[in-house]
């Protein structure tokens, strides 16, 4: 998908071979010539863009710090040269400005960051700022070329970070550019003020989407916050002609002020007449605009994630969603309502990211937009919503269309008295089989219509005969095994005693179907460590027998019967086996593992059993043991950064895609629970579980008393979710569109049959359409995604979800109609994908291109015309920048060489195998505050926004991203507050390595128990709680949770992000 | 001077030898000339209750090459208190130990009755003996429930102090650890993969691999721990092993129709060899094959699991039809000399109505002393008894079993050893007294019997090399020495010595009294063996042809006849019964395939080169007694003209036991043996009894047989008895001398017409 997902993106298409050209140029010698060559036809301009392109680069990359500033002497050093080189070239200044507003106030919150600074400063200078210099000298041609070009050298210094890729897009678009630049000067200075801190922003508090213009008017203010040579240049660079000859002159705030007064004005103006354009959206945007911009920009102007999820929960909270109307857009996932199917499945199964597709292939190229459906197929639905119908067509089984297969739905259209049917999506007419037939009333519905699920409903499953089983056969019920790595670390960490002693409680809760009693799902146990031990655990042995299996060279299953049994009736012997198996490897001195032959010999037990079912693997180290997939270590930190960095995330040998493949033919879905204490290779280790659907769970440097809890909840919930096995599914459309590329953990043989060993309730996949033709408006667009899969039970089942879209031909439409968490997901998604065989550089350019691409492209054709400063954002939309660079600070995007590789590469399985919700949590954490809540309520105090800003001293906060979760306590916090909470005098009693706040019966010591347990529960996975004190060591890792403000190892704060984008939208525009 | 009768037979209790020749030609030429090789059957550990043993070394001559134990036949100097070795000549000087030795004085290795002499050897720890169970769980649930039942009496006689071990096997290789509480462990192997000595050590975590070594932990008690995990004391893990062979299971793998169950012999025998090779070499160990069936996948498999896919016959096997043999004899053969090597010994114990494999698996016993039993079912007496006779034990109460034996045979240098025919293998120790040509296993002086009882007896040829030129002196004597040393069942060390000698005669002018001193016993035998162990690589008619051209030329050699007139031939009486030997050796299913399988042909070898003279006698000619109401038992010819009406018949072929009840010729109440069932019980019970005496005795025990005339049993009788009586002899017709054997084979009467005319007429 990457492939296509980036490289196709039409537009860019040309725009990236520059790109990539370009940003060579900023990294090393080869940029020059290119930078020659942009600067030499329309020079004035073309340079100066680049500069720009550069600072805010810089930004965006989180990179610290714009030479200028001061309090970064250590590592400025360099930069310092540079400085004063162009001490006008306000440009560079502009951009470092802002950044390091937000800088700053890191620093002095946390000290102990300074350390990371530094290191990541002198990288910086390394890497960056050799060029720097080389580009400085470019002949001035003119005057104001020259301030531009001085700015980018310093922006070079930051690049280091994604930013680097957005200006590949830029340049080439530089030239329609200049254009506008020349003409206007309104456009430039709109540009340079983003940058700046936005001040400007501040005016549209709700709206957010205005937001492009104000940030002129911020320039002033910059100037005045910053050191004061820079600020000056904040405004400046953009402007570009006009700005350029006040910048040059050194004098800092002077030179801005004269163009704002203007600027401002005009903003104001040109919020105003967008507005009618935006239906409704920027409410506040008008006002706040208008404001004038001498402040420092309001973080609270610009749009807010917390905001948009109150709105809609306020809006939409509470009521019912019936599903009857075609592309109408569901609540947001964070919204708490009721689904009522109606024809159409619940968002709880299917989201899209639009819920009107454009009509043509060209319109969609256009707007960039990707056209995708997040499908969770075997989502939990909440105990006020029906569960599933089960439709059974006894051995006819269920009825499809002849030619494109589609099953029974409500877009088949009855005809010809009910005798025929058309199907919706091929068209093809169909006899009605004589069992089925029916007559039609006076609407040419069937009479029996609200009698049949698949008639009236959106999602129902039919029962499987036996040609949808493998070889014919009715499937037996799934069998769970339990292989423990029982080598040295696990026995001395107390983990195998831990997993023995839980399991023996969780086996007596294995899931079962609803509304039958006992769980069918068979259970088998291995211990491992070089060698594999089978247990024989029939119920008619007085003890268990163990086997021990040598051969790892060539896998096998030593017993058949008595492996895999039913834990009620073996109970008594596995509870033995349980109890001994800490003890027989007690003084174990063995510490090499092996790996894939411990899933092979799951495949060869299932293979041997004819059934499918899931091995749950406890693994602490890194398979070195002399067997197939023998590991080795390769992580390689200097690879970070560098092309070669997707190696790192690639698995390391062909043996475990052999295996994943064996795998998903048997229906051996993989978990893994890992233990690392050192590096893994998580990469190569989960590329099975990640194609068989299963999941892997990781707790670094393990210790049961402060992780064994934590981790027992993921193995309950894992254990106990609802799950099928066995499945394939496939994506149907109507004529015009096609499913093309899909994302998740699955396996593909084929273009068009999804493969999962198991999938489960939390697992969803992303599919992205391509239009193969023409949609119409009027019929709209349908699809039906089928799951074949074998329930906990052992039934064979076919679940089918239908969905119908509107289509449209104005792009306004589908503006309206979009999904930013499912737009999130799928970018998500796809940039996890497409760092395995791109650099990440690139991939951050493409998804930061493709973000202003989308939004200028509304901009374009949707907005009314306005003053191109404004930043002008779909209402649907308004938040997406947010997600989008937190999405680019994640771990796996953010390319540290201070995360480490299995980190990295986990989280990049993570993101491939979520659904909505948990992509929209884990980019926008919930930071909620707790010290100030009414306790008597009954619902969760209102999160706040993601930034540092929000937190205080005296306070106390819950942040929470679905994996991690952190209870935050200010310095000031008051003794009370730590009293009833810790019983603790006060802060400074606090043990550093807590994970549970203790029992105290007081309102709000309750509270914030219920609080932090009800969001454990909730989630799909459980989270340990790490608690932080303010200033702490650990705190560092709490910030880098702050999506919101810049990023700890890399990446712009939202802020300048936004400034960034609006920057690229225009010259898109231009 | 006492007859050569008495003299052999006291030969035979002193020594265990009984000589072809116990007079000896005094030149090769001569030698040759006189067909039978001088050749010996020896039984190195006849059961010899009034020798006790002694509690000292062997005097060994100090010649480095010839280290000949001192014997009656040396020259000892009592004065000078040295002794002549009698083979090499060498004056040796007798040990500080020996300084009281006088005239009447000697010690007992220098008496004339102590010609066998047993030492025990006091050098080096003693090991226990081991017993490695390798069993077969593809088995019918009721066979499978006998055989547990079997192994589990068996722990109750085994020593206390033995280690035992158990393997089982079946698409799988299951090695049991013994010495765990609250589980029962085991190590796995799949059945179709082979393995070295090494990987199987390894993977039963039998080697501490370097690398633990060096990270300095203490491995030393844990390795003590681990070799013996799957080789406990019988004591220890008696209750353990029980429960375990309690619980053993059939092969729970389903066997789809029209397929044979997935047997994996050759890997637990891969394992078990692996296991005991890493663990204990050069002890006295048995490993305990118990199979329902033919090996049927992995190295070693000698049939597929396609049961429309017959086992081999012996068609097969003459057409070279027969995929997997040669593939499936090499590997057991490697395997066998493995074993051979470590000196551990291979029974298999095959209980199945089809065949096993024996033929691809004999050298696993053939090669290493090992006792291979053939039945019907696990759950037959024959299996249960003969296994429980493999623990008998002697008067003084230990087993009569040995292992690890070495023989090693020096001879006076008028004499060399061609070689030997018995379990044994190849030591390969070439040495002044081997001879050049081979006979059986050759090319060497030691021969490894790596599992021995009292009855193992092996063939030993010999070859006088004295040229005819260079007469030996007068009064000289040849003489032979037989040193065994083994392990004897108390794990002491032994080492017996046996010292013969024989007097030279001058074929031309004593021929008379060398033919007297023919031992046809002896002779048929040791001729029986050199053809059975021809039978093994050559075709069967050839083999015949061969033995009837020594018969005779033998014939030829020492019969009085007149040219051309076969009826005046005539044989003396010490080889009067030879050519009736060989007439029935012809017929026996040593040298006959026919009506046999390949793996019973290989049974019956396998028992026919290790038993005794007795026993090889009978399977040769098996005896038949004779029960009548006119007088008491009386061994009868082995005819049909002894099958009468009115006689009860036991026959002992060594393999079977058949007791036959003739013909009811007179209808029901007046028939004789009616009347008999009706007063004389007792007289009923006679045969029984005395075959209950064979059956208490004979190991392995053979297959008894009660069958009445006209009952389809009556075969085993009816195919051994001389055929005088065929449909062919019609006169014979409606007599009432005996029944008529419906055969073309030819009667003794036939075969002896055609040898005499064969021996005098001149142009042969």
């Amino acid at each position: 998908m990457s492939q296509q997902g980036y490289v196709a993106a039409p537009p860019y298409s040309q725009a990236q071979p520059g790109m990539g050209g370009y940003q060579g140029g900023f990294g090393g010698g080869p940029a020059q010539p290119l930078y020659g060559h942009y600067g030499g036809p329309p020079q004035a301009f073309a340079a100066p863009p680049a500069g720009m392109m550069k600072s805010p680069v810089s930004s965006a990359a989180g990179m610290p710090p714009p030479p200028a500033s001061n309090q970064y002497n250590p590592n400025v050093q360099q930069n310092g040269a540079h400085p004063q080189r162009y001490p006008a070239p306000q440009a560079a200044s502009v951009y470092g400005q802002p950044l390091q507003s937000p800088y700053n106030s890191m620093a002095s919150m946390a000290p102990p960051p300074a350390q990371q600074l530094t290191n990541q400063m002198s990288s910086m200078n390394l890497g960056n700022y050799a060029p720097g210099p080389m580009q400085s000298p470019p002949p001035p041609t003119s005057s104001v070329q020259q301030p531009f070009q001085t700015s980018p050298p310093q922006a070079m210094g930051q690049p280091q970070m994604s930013p680097g890729p957005q200006s590949p897009h830029m340049s080439p678009q530089m030239s329609p550019q200049q254009s506008p630049m020349s003409g206007p000067p309104m456009g430039g200075p709109p540009m340079g003020g983003p940058p700046m801190g936005g001040p400007p922003m501040g005016g549209p508090p709700m709206g957010g989407p205005p937001m492009g213009g104000p940030p002129m008017g911020g320039t002033p203010m910059g100037g005045p916050q910053m050191t004061g040579p820079p600020m000056a240049g904040m405004g400046r660079p953009f402007p570009g002609p006009p700005g350029p000859g006040g910048f040059q002159q050194p004098g800092p705030g002077a030179a801005g002020p004269p163009g704002y007064p203007q600027q401002a004005g005009q903003f104001g103006g040109n919020m105003a007449g967008h507005q009618p354009g935006m239906p409704g959206a920027f409410p506040g945007a008008p006002g706040g605009m208008a404001g004038p911009p001498q402040k420092k920009l309001d973080p609270d102007s610009i749009p807010s994630i917390t905001q948009v999820i109150e709105d809609d929960q306020v809006k939409r909270g509470g009521q019912v969603y019936s599903t009857n109307i075609r592309g109408q857009i569901p609540p947001l996932v964070t919204t708490d309502f009721t689904v009522q199917d109606q024809g159409n499945a619940s968002p709880r199964f299917m989201r899209c990211t639009t819920y009107s597709l454009p009509c043509t292939a060209d319109l969609a190229k256009q707007c960039q937009v990707p056209l995708a459906s997040i499908i969770k197929p075997l989502a939990n639905l909440p105990e006020n919503e029906t569960p599933l119908y089960v439709v059974n067509h006894g051995e006819t089984g269920p009825i499809r269309c002849n030619r494109c297969k589609a099953y029974m739905c409500p877009y088949m259209q009855f005809i010809d008295g009910g005798r025929r049917y058309q199907c919706g999506f091929c068209n093809c007419v169909n006899e009605v089989p004589v069992f089925y037939f029916q007559h039609l009333d006076h609407m040419g519905r069937r009479v029996d219509f609200y009698e049949r699920p698949e008639l009236s409903l959106g999602s129902y499953e039919f029962v499987a005969t036996l040609d949808y089983c493998k070889n014919n056969k009715p499937p037996n019920p799934p069998a769970y095994i339990f292989m423990i790595d029982v080598s040295y670390n696990n026995i001395k960490s107390g983990l195998v005693k831990l997993i023995c002693d839980e399991l023996k409680n969780l086996l007596e809760h294995l899931p079962s179907e609803e509304g039958v009693e006992a769980s069918a799902i068979k259970v088998g146990f291995v211990t491992y460590n070089k060698v594999l031990h089978f247990y024989n655990v029939k119920s008619a042995l007085a003890q268990p027998q163990m086997m021990v299996v040598s051969d790892t060279a060539e896998m096998f299953v030593p017993l058949l019967d008595g492996f895999l049994v039913n834990y009620q009736d073996s109970r008594a012997v596995i509870s033995n086996l349980l109890d001994q198996i800490p003890d027989m490897f007690a003084d174990t001195n063995e510490s090499e593992t092996v790996f894939v032959p411990v899933i092979q010999a799951g495949v060869e037990a299932f293979k041997a059993a004819e059934c499918s079912g899931k091995l749950f693997i406890f693994q602490s180290s890194m398979p070195t043991a002399e067997a197939p997939g023998k590991l080795k270590n390769r992580d390689d930190k200097k690879l970070v950064n560098t092309d070669k960095e997707k190696t790192l995330f690639q698995p390391q040998k062909g043996v475990y895609e052999q295996l994943s493949k064996e795998c998903v033919a048997q229906g051996c879905c993989v978990d893994l629970f890992l233990f690392p204490n050192q590096y893994m290779d998580i990469a190569t280790m989960a590329d099975v579980p990640s194609h068989t659907g299963g999941s892997v769970y990781k707790y670094n440097n393990f210790q049961v008393e402060t992780d064994g809890e934590h981790f027992l909840r993921d193995l309950r919930k894992d254990v106990q979710k609802s799950i099928g096995f066995d499945a394939i599914m496939r994506v149907r459309t109507s004529t015009g569109f096609r499913a093309t590329e899909f994302f998740g953990a699955i396996h593909m043989n084929n273009t068009t049959d999804i493969e999962m060993a198991a999938v489960d309730c939390d697992k969803a996949l992303t599919v992205e359409f391509k239009h193969d033709d023409t949609l119409s408006e009027e019929t709209g667009a349908h699809m039906q995604c089928a799951l074949l899969y074998t329930t906990i039970n052992g039934q064979r089942r076919l679940r089918i979800h239908n969905l119908s879209l509107n289509c449209s031909s104005q792009l306004s439409e589908l503006y309206k109609s979009c999904e930013t968490d499912s737009l999130i997901n799928f970018f998500s998604k796809s940039a996890c994908r497409a760092i395995l065989n791109q650099p990440l550089k690139t991939v951050r350019e493409i998804l930061v291109n493709q973000t202003a691409h989308m939004l200028a492209c509304y901009r374009k054709n949707c907005a009314s015309p306005s003053a191109a400063s404004q930043l002008i954002l779909p209402d649907a939309m308004k938040v997406f920048p947010v997600y989008i660079n937190s999405l680019m600070k994640t771990a796996p995007l953010v390319g540290s060489t201070e995360l480490s590789t299995d980190d990295r590469a986990h989280q990049r399985l993570l993101i491939m195998g979520m659904g909505v919700e948990e992509t929209q949590l884990l980019l926008y954490p919930r930071l909620t505050p707790l010290h100030n809540m009414d306790v008597s309520i009954k619902t969760h105090p209102a999160p706040v926004r993601c930034s540092e800003e929000r937190l205080t001293d005296s306070g106390m906060f819950l942040l929470e991203n679905g994996h991690s979760m952190f209870l935050w306590l200010g310095q000031a916090i008051p003794p009370d507050l730590v009293q009833n909470i810790f019983n603790l005098p006060s802060l400074a009693h606090l043990q550093g390595n807590m994970c549970a706040l203790p029992e105290l019966d007081n309102p709000l010591s309750n509270k914030v128990r219920a609080i932090i347990n009800d969001l454990i529960e909730k989630r799909p996975n459980s989270m340990k709680l790490h608690i932080v004190r303010q200033k702490d060591k650990p705190e560092m890792v709490f910030r880098q949770f702050l999506v919101e403000d810049k990023g700890l190892h890399g990446g712009a704060s939202y802020m300048d992000f936004l400034c960034y984008v609006h920057r690229e939208i225009r010259q898109l525009l231009t | 001077m006492a007859s050569y009768q008495e003299f052999i037979q006291q030969n035979e209790d002193r020594d265990g030898v009984r000589f072809s020749w116990n007079l000896w030609p005094s030149s090769r030429l001569e030698a040759t000339r006189l067909v039978v090789p001088v050749s010996c059957l020896f039984t190195p550990l006849k059961e010899r209750p009034d020798l006790p043993p002694v509690q000292y070394e062997p005097v060994l001559c100090s010649r480095a090459n010839c280290k000949a134990v001192l014997n009656p036949l040396c020259q000892v100097d009592f004065r000078a208190k040295i002794w002549a070795c009698n083979f090499c000549f060498q004056r040796n000087p007798f040990p500080p130990s020996y300084a009281g030795i006088s005239e009447v004085n000697q010690p007992a290795e220098l008496m004339p009755q102590f010609s066998t002499i047993e030492y025990i050897v006091q050098r080096g720890a003693t090991a226990p003996l081991i017993f490695l169970y390798v069993v077969d769980t593809c088995l019918e649930e009721e066979d499978l429930q006998a055989l547990k039942e079997s192994l589990q009496m068996s722990l109750s006689l085994l020593p206390p102090n033995a280690l035992v071990g158990l393997i089982t096997f079946g698409r799988m290789v299951q090695v049991h650890e013994l010495s765990c509480e609250g589980i029962a462990k085991s190590y796995v192997f799949r059945g179709t993969k082979d393995l070295s000595s090494k990987q199987i050590q390894e993977m039963l975590g039998l080697t501490k691999p370097a690398a633990s070594a060096q990270q300095g932990r203490p491995v030393a008690p844990q390795d003590a721990a681990a070799s013996c995990r799957f080789l406990q004391p019988v004591h220890r893990v008696d209750m353990n092993l029980t429960d375990l062979l309690g619980e053993l299971q059939r092969d729970p793998w389903p066997v789809p129709q029209g397929k044979r169950p997935l047997r994996s012999t050759g890997v637990a025998l891969t394992v078990a060899v692996g296991l005991l090779e890493g663990t204990f070499p050069n002890t006295g160990a048995r490993v305990m094959l118990f199979i329902g069936g033919p090996p049927t996948q992995g190295p070693g498999m000698v049939v597929g699991d396609e049961l429309k896919t017959p086992i081999r016959s012996w068609h097969d096997i003459q057409k070279d039809n027969a995929r997997h043999l040669k593939k499936a004899t090499k590997y057991y053969e490697a395997m066998a000399n493995r074993s051979a090597v470590n000196g551990h010994c291979i029974d298999i114990y095959a209980c199945a109505l089809d065949q096993t494999g024996l033929l691809e698996m004999k050298c696993l016993s053939n090669l290493t002393g090992g006792h291979i039993v053939m039945g019907d079912s696990f759950n037959t007496s024959l299996f249960k008894q003969t296994f429980q006779r493999v623990f008998s034990k002697d008067l003084n109460g230990d087993f009569r079993m040995a292992f690890g034996g070495v023989l090693e045979i020096k001879t006076s240098r008028e004499v060399k050893v061609c070689g030997s025919i018995g379990p044994c293998v190849s030591l390969n120790s070439k040495g002044s007294c081997v001879s050049e040509n081979e006979m059986g296993i050759g090319g060497t002086s030691q021969w490894k019997v790596c599992g021995l009882n009292p009855s193992t007896t092996l063939g030993i040829f010999f070859e006088v090399v004295n040229q005819h030129n260079a007469p030996v002196p007068q009064g000289g004597r040849g003489a032979i020495q037989f040193v065994t040393q083994y392990q004897h069942s108390n794990t002491q060390r032994r080492i017996r010595v046996t010292t013969i000698a024989r007097n030279w005669a001058d074929a031309q002018s004593q021929i008379q009294h060398i033919e007297s001193s023919f031992d046809q016993e002896a002779a048929a035998v040791l001729m029986a063996r050199l053809g059975v162990f021809r039978a093994e690589s050559e075709e069967g008619p050839d083999v015949l042809r061969w033995l009837d051209r020594q018969l005779i030329r033998l014939c030829q050699k020492f019969g009085q006849f007149n040219k051309d007139d076969p009826t005046s031939f005539k044989l003396s009486e010490s080889l009067s019964l030879y050519p009736q030997f060989m007439f029935h050796l012809r017929r026996s299913p040593f040298l006959q395939v026919f009506n046999n399988s390949p793996d019973e042909s290989s049974y019956y070898r396998h028992h026919f080169v290790r038993q005794d003279l007795t026993q090889s006698l009978i399977m040769i000619q098996p005896i038949l007694y004779s029960y009548s109401f006119h007088g008491p038992p009386e061994p009868v010819l082995l005819d049909s003209s002894s099958i009468l009406p009115d006689r009860i018949l036991l026959m002992d072929t060594f393999f079977q036991l058949v007791i036959y009840h003739g013909e009811d010729t007179l209808a029901d109440t007046e028939s004789t043996i009616a009347q008999w069932r009706k007063n004389f019980k007792q007289l009923l019970l006679a045969p029984l009894d005395d075959a209950q005496e064979i059956l208490q005795t004979r190991f392995p025990m053979p297959r008894y047989i009660d069958t009445e005339h006209g009952g389809s049993q009556a075969r085993f009788l009816l195919s051994k008895v001389n055929p005088s009586q065929t449909h062919n002899n019609l006169y014979a017709w409606g007599q009432e001398t005996g029944a008529p054997i419906l055969t073309d084979d030819v009667s003794l009467q036939v075969f002896m017409d055609h040898l005499k005319k064969l021996a005098v007429s001149s142009s042969a």
